[in-house]
């Protein structure tokens, strides 16, 4: 085989208090797509950093074309041709395409003056070297996602690129944009340029890598050909075990009247007259692709989106005008994006967690700290959040729990109907499992009833009992957990395009 | 894209198609105004608060605000003249060169606790301006240096103007463009003026794409601070007279011109075209309310308002093409 593009040996990072890197061996050869699998922590992060120049390390060598270099720093990691993408892309959204792409060039040959003639000629080339037609006169900020993403991809080919380094590039994107993702990595893999993909989606690592190394606790746990790989086993290195694939037993009945009843919801043009029914103790699942409407349904249900349609709670009929009057009724949403709109980062757990049944740590019109603690701590230990205290930061979570706080703050308000939209994004396996099993006991015991939106196939299969496909509006289809399997939702799923 | 249809999403082109209503209608009321006589004289109105707008406009291009440029001005001009004075000199480069200097020192400390201890440009601009003018009232005086004790060789620079078909135009305002379209080359044609751009549109990018964003902060409040200084004896040479207390308020005046001109206040968007309107329109709203004999208190709400509907206008703006 070929020597190492760039090779780490024994490399050992200390950070205060913990090693997050263990005398690691890496490798990575010229034109191979490799995934560096590992939960939160498990120092991916911290290797991508040290072989982009950013993070010295303690011990060991660090070795570009078999040389051993001394001072690896983000300037020797450029010259050696190791560009990264970083998820929020370091694009400027108020200057042009052309610009963003040309930046990087016109700075490292130090000029002074600018050339707009030879800007765009330098946009345009780097755009065709990925055979994408994108406006060049665009501003980046009125770009699509994935096309911004493009364009940080075409930007970081402008130089003598042979590692590109990419960080969760699949997450902001719809199937079809992964697909075109992939056929632009195996391009510029064609070119003779390695590409280091870090990602949680197992299904796409298996995909488009051929080796993946998975982390765990600093340590490089397994290595290999990606052949050798299924779910199963990198979950398995992940975590150090098996994770539980049972699957929501409902044993309800679905004669008797339903808790959650909705006759002909529209909401403008992007919910058309969705029937629905919800159980006491069912989890349903609901996907569908992106601008299906499954948002803006679950937004209709929690008064954030004008309607009309019948909704019924337990035969009651409900006039959902705001959210106050959805939290009134027995519904909770927990949105998609927990960071803009589901927690406060800087507040303590505690008052997180309280925020939407302040009512119920209240004396007269004052707060009762006494109660709100024990409503806290009680949430923290029901949810299993992982802090010393409930006076920490949401902001300080990881993910996970940040995750927890608020589905257990929405658990406070004694909800009969929870609407979780994409509950594990961002996710790790781990504590994906966990927050898995919670919302299944919390169904089975409670009576809840639960709308799972979700792109995480897996998910809906093992926690739902029925799985509902959303198309243009409508309810499409309407699939037994127990009798599907999932690539036949992925093959329906890709047939609604 | 067309490029007509690119000229017409341009906000330079609605100032100026709002410039131009404005204007006929204001002609229709008065039909005095298209006289050269008045034109020549809003012209000369736009001089100063032009070439402060211009500081302001990289400054804001730059994510920040400058709220200490009427402070710095007239510490510039105070100093300048009173040095001038006590010298007994009589000439006009050295003056101007000087006033640009105590500026641009002024702009640079702004600059230092911007960029050393990442305070918040408002914060610092504001504690700066109260600090430079309260040192100038008192440590060097109070009094205002009239027309009698003005330097006679600014007073003649000042008023120096270019006959054109028996109308006098003010020669000030070819400073004014010279100087505006230096800093248009500069914007657009530099990579340092690139570097503001990009790092008021997100400075952690910037500084990853490799932009020195310290030389960068330094650049634009020195920058700032130097056209100030410059402009604030520009000023003292076209009324005749150095006040000590001159320049209050204009800080909103200046601030509204270029957020009409369709600067971002978020930064990263803004151009010396549109900033050059965005002035135009403010001096012919003042102009045309002196002239309607609109009390001077009224003055102040109506600049207020431009200010807030101009700014809601652009954050409005900003926010549709980022979603």
């Amino acid at each position: 085989m070929a020597e190492p593009l760039i090779e780490l040996r024994a490399v050992t990072k200390r950070f205060p208090g913990m090693k997050a890197l263990d005398g690691v061996d890496f490798q990575i050869f010229p034109a191979e797509i490799v995934c560096l699998a590992g939960e939160n922590g498990s120092g991916k992060s911290t290797l991508i950093k040290i072989v982009s120049g950013v993070y010295d390390f303690d011990e060991g060598e660090l070795l570009v074309d078999g040389k051993p270099v001394a001072d690896f720093g983000p300037r020797a990691a450029i010259a050696a041709g190791i560009q990264v993408i970083y998820q929020d892309f370091s694009l400027f959204p108020s200057l042009t395409v052309a610009e963003n792409l040309a930046l990087n060039r016109l700075l490292s040959e130090g000029r002074t003056f600018v050339d707009p003639k030879r800007r765009r000629q330098l946009g345009a080339e780097a755009l065709a070297r990925l055979d994408v037609a994108i406006d060049l006169d665009a501003t980046v900020g009125t770009l699509s996602t994935a096309d911004r993403q493009i364009v940080a991809i075409a930007r970081a080919l402008m130089s003598d690129t042979r590692l590109l380094i990419m960080d969760e590039p699949t997450t902001a994107l719809t199937g079809r944009e992964v697909d075109r993702l992939f056929a632009i990595v195996r391009e510029i893999q064609a070119k003779g340029i390695a590409v280091l993909f870090v990602s949680h989606k197992m299904r796409e690592m298996l995909e488009i890598s051929e080796r993946i190394t998975v982390f765990r606790n600093g340590r490089k746990v397994e290595e290999g050909p990606t052949g050798e790989f299924n779910e199963a086993r990198i979950t398995r290195a992940m975590t150090g075990h098996d994770i539980g694939h049972e699957r929501h037993v409902w044993a309800g009945d679905d004669t008797e009247a339903p808790r959650l009843s909705v006759r002909g919801l529209s909401a403008g043009e992007t919910v058309r007259g969705v029937d629905l029914d919800l159980h006491k103790g069912e989890i349903v699942g609901l996907s569908g692709l992106l601008g299906s409407g499954r948002t803006e349904l679950a937004m209709a249900l929690f008064g954030m989106e004008p309607h009309t349609g019948e909704i019924r709670l337990d035969g009651t009929p409900l006039r959902l005008a705001s959210v106050q009057d959805a939290v009134a009724a027995g519904i909770a949403y927990v949105p998609e994006d927990r960071l803009s709109e589901g927690l406060f980062m800087r507040q303590p757990i505690a008052r997180n967690v309280i925020a939407s049944a302040i009512g119920r740590a209240t004396r007269g019109p004052f707060l009762d700290g006494d109660r709100l603690n024990a409503l806290a701590e009680q949430t923290v230990s029901d949810m299993r959040i992982a802090t010393p205290d409930i006076d920490k930061h949401a902001g300080q979570l990881s993910g996970g729990n940040q995750q927890r706080v608020v589905i257990g703050r929405w658990l406070l308000t004694n909800p009969k109907v929870l609407i979780l939209n994409g509950p594990t994004v961002g996710v790790d396996v781990g504590s994906k499992a966990e927050i898995h099993r919670r919302i299944r006991e919390l169904a089975a015991s409670t009576g809840l009833a639960v709308l799972m939106i979700s792109d995480d196939v897996p998910e809906l299969i093992q926690n739902c009992n029925r799985i509902l496909l959303m198309h243009r509006g409508e309810i499409v289809d309407r699939l037994d957990a127990r009798s599907v399997e999932e690539d036949d939702i992925h093959g329906r799923l890709k047939g609604l395009r | 894209m067309t490029a007509v249809s690119k000229l017409l999403r341009r906000s330079e082109t609605a100032v100026l198609a709002i410039l131009i209503v404005v204007m006929l209608v204001i002609g229709v009321i008065n039909p005095a105004f298209w006289q050269a006589d008045n034109l020549f004289n809003l012209l000369r109105a736009n001089v100063v608060i032009g070439i402060m707008a211009l500081s302001v406009l990289t400054v804001m291009i730059s994510g920040g605000i400058d709220v200490s440029f009427p402070a710095f001005a007239v510490a510039a001009m105070y100093l300048t003249v009173i040095a001038m004075n006590a010298a007994g000199y009589q000439g006009v480069v050295l003056p101007f060169i000087g006033a640009t200097l105590i500026g641009l020192l002024c702009g640079l400390a702004n600059a230092f606790f911007i960029h050393t201890f990442r305070m918040i440009p408002l914060i610092v601009t504001l504690g700066s301006a109260s600090v430079v003018r309260g040192l100038l009232l008192g440590l060097v005086g109070t009094s205002i240096i009239n027309i009698d004790r003005m330097p006679p060789s600014l007073i003649a620079f000042g008023s120096s103007t270019v006959d054109i078909g028996g109308s006098k135009l003010s020669l000030m305002i070819f400073i004014y463009l010279g100087i505006a379209v230096l800093m248009w080359l500069f914007l657009t044609r530099t990579m340092a003026g690139r570097a503001v751009f990009a790092y008021g549109d997100d400075a952690e990018s910037a500084k990853r794409v490799g932009f020195n964003t310290r030389r960068t902060v330094y650049l634009v409040y020195g920058l700032a601070g130097a056209l100030a200084g410059f402009a604030g004896l520009l000023h003292s040479s076209m009324i005749w007279l150095a006040n000590p207390r001159d320049f209050v308020g204009y800080e909103l005046d200046v601030i509204a011109a270029v957020v009409l001109g369709g600067a971002s206040i978020f930064g990263g968007r803004g151009s010396v075209f549109g900033t050059i309107l965005g002035v135009f329109m403010l001096t012919l709203i003042k102009n045309s309310l002196i002239i309607m004999r609109i009390d001077n208190t009224w003055q102040g709400v109506v600049v207020g308002c431009v200010i807030v509907i101009a700014t809601a206008l652009t954050a409005w703006r900003d926010r549709k093409a980022l979603v």
